[in-house]
């Protein structure tokens, strides 16, 4: 029997009990479709829960102190508790360590912010001027914070596109104005350009003055809370945090990694974990819409089963009038296939098309992969064949004299 | 030419071997139109289940133009009944709601013949079987019981085959529509030169053919020729 012939067979089986043949394609349809969205879903909310981790700054290293402690050490770990990092450590890193692109110290706290009539309580960041380079800030109007600004205590601030709102009110320009921090008078000599809220809290509500300003006037003390070191490149992270963990060790005369005084992260670390994370995610989606699948298969050869029974006569038929068993078993199985074919084809569609639509509510950014799509084509071709195989070898095994003896 | 010698069969799925087919032989030329008579029980149904290679005999041989045929497997026989064998039923088994045209095409998608000598194909055998032109596109449902009838002996003549075999083809019918199909089977034979074996219980429908063979618990009883039926059937048109 020729494909073309059999295909037209299958046309015509199918199209004979069409809304039978709708109801077990929709099974299939459900499945896939689930499983296309909910794949695009967690791909969708790891690519945004990366992009997010990616704004804070690329090849990042942040060094934080007093997490680590040797046993029986109770050190409240609290930022700005310990004070183990001074500018100094951030300044030796900053010449002793060739990977490095650049080292930002920072000591932050969230401090009351007043102007005429306005306040907010916001994080305040006092830090140095390789900070927007380390932490990929750019500047929307006036100026960062300066090195100069840094060494004479400078009073000047920096706010971020919300405090400015917040402050301010909407569309006023802030440059020249004051704001006073913990009674503390400083400028606004500049505005950060909006990053878009990640993480946790917004990058945006925040307002950064001299790192000596914050130790002077709002902290009281010589430490630092965090110091940013950017890496040249992705690859030398690895060995750039283990030069900064050997030479903050040697100036803190420490000999013991356990015994450390600080503690540091690694971006890499931290996208690998959150992508470990929703990698997990994503399958646990996979997997329940993939059980929508199974079941859709078993319809499928639920179908089929009851298809084979009422169509036992016209197998007898067939095989009387010289179908073998290879013809009948590869009429019902085609059948099968086209069924989970057909309906992988409808689900890749609806899928997409509601991967889609979460898109543009705006809710995640979600995209259809090729690899789902083919996969889910594939997952729906094995399911025909699967499903499909037991009720057509069931069909070839009829005895033709029984068959069409059948009522 | 059909020959076979010594022909048994022998049932032994019951709680008892059942034999339904104690020792059959017997030749049937090319061009002959013979009907297989006997009541139920006879053993005729099992016979022409092995004559149409839809089962093989316990023993015996059953020659089928020149090949032994009875040790043939499921597979082999169903390119036999392909190749060689038209089928008649009494439950004349159209596929449902497909035209005549479609049913009669339906053998010779199975022998791969090309898609352009197919309709060419199965329109003359329609026509040769007596159905009207103009019910050629007709559902299966559309047609009454005698073009349905026309229909199925139309698909069992269209891949050629030696052997036309009619089981109680006008069983479903009633007896006027029985005589005309009886009376397409007569033409077949008459002017195509049509092998028939017609499977059948009633004595005036077995009077149809040339040669009778009349069997009875699993024997040949009467293997006679006969001439009057037709003629007086004849001489009534």
């Amino acid at each position: 029997m020729r494909t073309k012939d059999i295909l037209s067979e299958t046309y015509t089986a199918l199209s004979a009990n069409k809304v039978r043949s709708g109801l077990t394609m929709l099974g299939i349809v459900i499945g896939i479709s689930s499983v296309i969205s909910m794949v695009s879903i967690g791909q969708g909310a790891q690519a945004t829960i990366e992009s997010s981790i990616q704004s804070i700054g690329s090849n990042l290293i942040i060094i934080t102190p007093g997490a680590q402690r040797g046993a029986g050490i109770q050190v409240s770990a609290g930022r700005g508790s310990s004070r183990t990092l001074t500018q100094e450590d951030a300044e030796a890193l900053a010449t002793d360590m060739p990977l490095a692109n650049a080292v930002a110290a920072e000591l932050g706290g969230r401090y009351q912010i007043t102007t005429k009539g306005k306040n907010t309580n916001t994080t305040v960041t006092g830090t140095t001027e390789s900070y927007p380079t380390v932490r990929n800030l750019q500047i929307d109007t006036g100026s960062f914070i300066t090195d100069a600004q840094v060494k004479s205590l400078a009073r000047v601030a920096v706010l971020g596109p919300t405090t400015v709102t917040d402050l301010f009110g909407e569309g006023v320009d802030p440059i020249g104005q004051t704001i006073r921090i913990k009674n503390v008078v400083f400028t606004v000599v500049g505005v950060t350009k909006a990053k878009g809220g990640s993480g946790f809290g917004s990058q945006d509500d925040v307002v950064f003055i001299p790192l000596s300003s914050a130790q002077k006037f709002l902290a009281g003390e010589d430490y630092v809370s965090t110091i940013s070191v950017q890496a040249k490149d992705a690859e030398s992270m690895t060995e750039l945090q283990s030069a900064i963990t050997e030479e903050l060790m040697d100036r803190h005369n420490i000999k013991e990694n356990a015994a450390a005084d600080f503690s540091i992260l690694n971006q890499a670390d931290i996208v690998a974990t959150a992508s470990s994370v929703t990698g997990t995610f994503t399958l646990l989606l996979a997997a329940v819409a993939g059980i929508s699948l199974v079941v859709g298969g078993i319809g499928i050869m639920n179908m089929m089963l009851t298809t084979v029974t009422e169509r036992t006569r016209e197998i007898g038929l067939r095989k009387a009038i010289g179908a073998t068993r290879k013809d009948i078993s590869k009429q019902f199985l085609i059948e099968a296939i086209i069924l989970t074919c057909v309906g992988g084809l409808i689900g890749i569609i609806l899928g997409s098309l509601i991967s889609w639509g979460i898109n543009y509510s705006g809710i995640l950014k979600t995209s259809v992969s090729f690899g789902s799509v083919a996969l889910a084509f594939g997952v729906s071709t094995a399911i025909g064949i699967v499903f499909g195989y037991y009720p057509a070898r069931r069909a070839a095994q009829l005895n033709p004299i029984e068959a069409l003896r059948y009522e | 030419m059909i020959e076979i010698k010594d022909i048994t069969k022998t049932y032994t799925s019951g709680v008892e071997p059942f034999q339904a087919v104690k020792g059959v032989s017997f030749v049937i030329e090319d061009g002959e139109f013979v009907a297989i008579m006997g009541p139920s029980g006879s053993g005729k149904s099992t016979l022409m289940h092995i004559l149409g290679a839809l089962d093989t005999p316990t023993t015996g041989t059953y020659l089928l133009d020149g090949k032994d045929v009875s040790t043939y497997n499921q597979d082999e026989l169903a390119l036999i009944r392909r190749d060689k064998i038209g089928f008649v039923f009494q439950a004349f088994n159209l596929l449902p709601r497909t035209s005549a045209i479609r049913n009669v095409m339906l053998p010779l998608i199975y022998a791969e013949v090309d898609e352009e000598d197919r309709h060419e194909r199965a329109a003359s055998a329609l026509i040769a079987s007596g159905l009207d032109e103009q019910h050629f596109n007709n559902l299966s449902n559309q047609l009454s019981g005698g073009q349905i009838q026309r229909v199925a002996i139309a698909r069992a003549l269209v891949n050629n085959p030696s052997l036309i075999l009619a089981d109680e083809p006008t069983g479903n019918l009633d007896s006027r529509t029985g005589e005309i199909v009886l009376g397409t089977f007569e033409t077949l034979n008459k002017k195509h030169g049509r092998t028939i074996i017609l499977i059948t219980h009633e004595r005036d429908v077995a009077e149809h053919a040339d040669r009778i063979i009349f069997i009875k618990d699993g024997v040949i009883l009467e293997d006679s020729r006969t001439h009057s039926k037709r003629t007086v059937h004849h001489h009534a048109n």
